[in-house]
């Protein structure tokens, strides 16, 4: 026989947290229902089938077995991608310094407190998101159209996509800024300009080097891939030497990859420590 | 009559005296500072090739590209601004909308099969939730062996492994996922509440019980905001996927590109971007109800 208050207690705990503890199946079954055949549809119509998914597996395991141990090939061929290495970190740093340059002043007039009209503010925003939307190895061809093949091309195809995100995140980073140092500079006598200028920029401007820094290092994995559309930088190597099936450069070269990426990668988070310390910064998508 | 120094002034020379120091000192600082990164940027533009008197040269085919892509090549208005014939600068369009429901869907079955590995691959790499060091140590040099290596790279791979088309694309950005997601995912988890935890663990609950009960509910809302980013930004390699020969628009784009194709240049490039727009903002949208829900 059932115990009437233990059914009291039990449906009084069930209420308390109907959220963990609900008999019927909510929204999120149908959710998932409706996400795996969403997921079964795509795998059928894009060619998924078993049987070229294992001969692929075999295939890889095949490349992989060729790529060990890695080798670099003769001594012109190791000169060649140790250039092509400070080539990509190269094009990296000046593409996101010139970003971050332009994007500045843009910055500020995308920020609500500090544009001088709501209509340069909106077509500042819509212009980021236009640069953001195309993507940076679409920017890439771009500029091999224009500047001619080679890392210069990779600089400004780097610089063109990341004026996008840096106006968005410098000029949000603006808009968070305290409001109250430029109130102060206001009422001692000064302009707007020197409201900006040391009211606002003290305080957003080791969010700004923070954001450089952390981009600077996202950069450095993407000028890897830009020389696949003949941008400069290691990804043309790369895909040399993956397309003749060179298999063991290709290991040795995606290792000083993953190597530089790490060396960068920790310089950059030292830097970031040192300025900014352990707080959080907004890094956008 | 003879002058006397009061205390008060003295005290003030010595502040002002300290006050200019330091600025001298902050100053002295910037400036080297300075120095350092122009050292750099000249370093880093001769190993970039960088010329400013060809970029000079070459500036004005810039905006002179972005011209000729929005004008129409071919049939009566030739010439003119492609707004002029919208039919015949989107003849394609049904071939386009295609490829671009192809390149949402390598994006999304990419994201889900990468977000289900870096779930499972989370748990394993989060170092309080009881899991031997060495397999941690193992788990997450992988994903970060995954995320380093960018999803290009695996697709260059891939499609010599698999083939050419979609499913080399979609096991590319899977990859990449999992090393990406699998990393935000082992953090979130590192930063839960351990208290849900030891009361399931002080009842008697299993380790599965556990995970189910303590950790999952307060992780879920964090894992979906972060698979959404995740897809967002899948979108957008998913559109250049093509380039390599893995599925998806980037194909038709690379070829317009690279065939002087000028108008279909424009129009794929509008279709991608207001794409990736409409997903940003749809995607906004649901993790801030996400993330108001973890609140």
């Amino acid at each position: 026989m059932r115990d009437p208050v233990q059914d009291l207690a039990d449906a009084a705990l069930r209420r308390k947290h109907a959220g963990i503890l609900r008999a019927t199946p909510g929204q999120g079954l149908v959710l998932a229902l409706a996400m795996t055949a969403l997921l079964a549809f795509g795998l059928w119509h894009l060619g998924f089938s078993v049987t070229r998914f294992a001969a692929g597996l075999a295939n890889l395991g095949t490349f992989i077995g060729l790529m060990l141990p890695p080798a670099w090939g003769s001594t012109a061929s190791l000169l060649r991608s140790l250039h092509a290495l400070g080539e990509t970190v190269a094009i990296a740093f000046l593409g996101t310094l010139m970003a971050a340059i332009i994007a500045f002043p843009l910055g500020f007039l995308a920020a609500r407190n500090t544009t001088i009209a709501g209509l340069v503010r909106l077509v500042a925003r819509r212009g980021f998101d236009t640069l953001r939307g195309v993507d940076m190895l679409i920017w890439a061809l771009i500029w091999v159209n224009v500047v001619g093949l080679g890392p210069f091309a990779g600089v400004l195809a780097i610089m063109s996509s990341d004026i996008g995100s840096f106006g968005k995140l410098f000029s949000e980073a603006i808009e968070s800024s305290d409001r109250k140092p430029v109130e102060g500079v206001l009422a001692a006598g000064g302009s707007r300009l020197h409201g900006i200028r040391f009211g606002i920029i003290p305080q957003v401007l080791p969010v700004l080097i923070s954001q450089f820094l952390y981009y600077f290092e996202s950069n450095t994995r993407s000028a890897t891939i830009i020389g696949i559309v003949g941008a400069g930088g290691i990804g043309l190597q790369l895909s040399e030497q993956i397309r003749t099936l060179e298999w063991q450069t290709v290991s040795f070269l995606i290792i000083l990859i993953l190597l530089t990426v790490a060396a960068i990668d920790i310089i950059s988070t030292r830097l970031r420590r040192a300025i900014i310390g352990n707080a959080e910064v907004a890094l956008g998508s | 009559m003879t002058a006397t120094v009061l205390p008060e002034a003295t005290q003030l020379a010595q502040r002002l005296a300290a006050h200019e120091a330091a600025v001298r000192h902050a100053r002295r600082k910037s400036l080297l500072g300075a120095a350092i990164v122009a050292l750099l940027v000249l370093a880093a533009g001769w190993m970039a090739e960088t010329d400013i008197g060809l970029f000079l040269q070459n500036i004005h085919k810039f905006p002179a590209y972005i011209g000729k892509i929005f004008l129409l090549d071919s049939g009566e208005q030739a010439g003119r601004f492609v707004l002029f014939d919208i039919g015949s600068w989107y003849w394609g369009i049904v071939k386009w909308t295609r490829l671009l429901a192809d390149t949402l869907l390598i994006a999304y079955v990419a994201t889900l099969l990468g977000a289900v590995g870096g779930f499972f691959l989370a748990f394993l790499a989060a170092g309080n939730l009881g899991v031997s060091p060495w397999l941690r140590f193992s788990v997450r040099r992988l994903l970060e062996f995954c995320r380093t290596v960018p999803d290009l790279v695996f697709g260059l791979i891939f499609v010599l492994a698999f083939g050419l088309g979609p499913m080399a694309g979609i096991l590319a950005i899977a990859v990449h996922t999992v090393g990406a997601l699998g990393k935000l995912f082992y953090e979130v988890l590192e930063n839960i509440d351990q208290k849900p935890v030891e009361g399931l663990v002080a009842s008697g609950g299993s380790w599965t019980k556990t995970m189910r009960f303590a950790v999952l509910p307060q992780v879920i809302p964090n894992f979906l905001s972060y698979a959404l980013l995740r897809f967002e930004i899948n979108v957008r390699g998913a559109s250049v996927m093509g380039f390599v020969g893995a599925g998806g628009i980037g194909q038709d784009l690379i070829e317009a590109i690279r065939k002087f194709y000028y108008p279909d240049v424009s129009a794929i490039l509008v279709l991608i971007i207001l794409t990736v727009t409409g997903i940003d903002l749809l995607t906004e949208r649901a993790r801030h109800r996400f993330i108001q829900q973890a609140h």
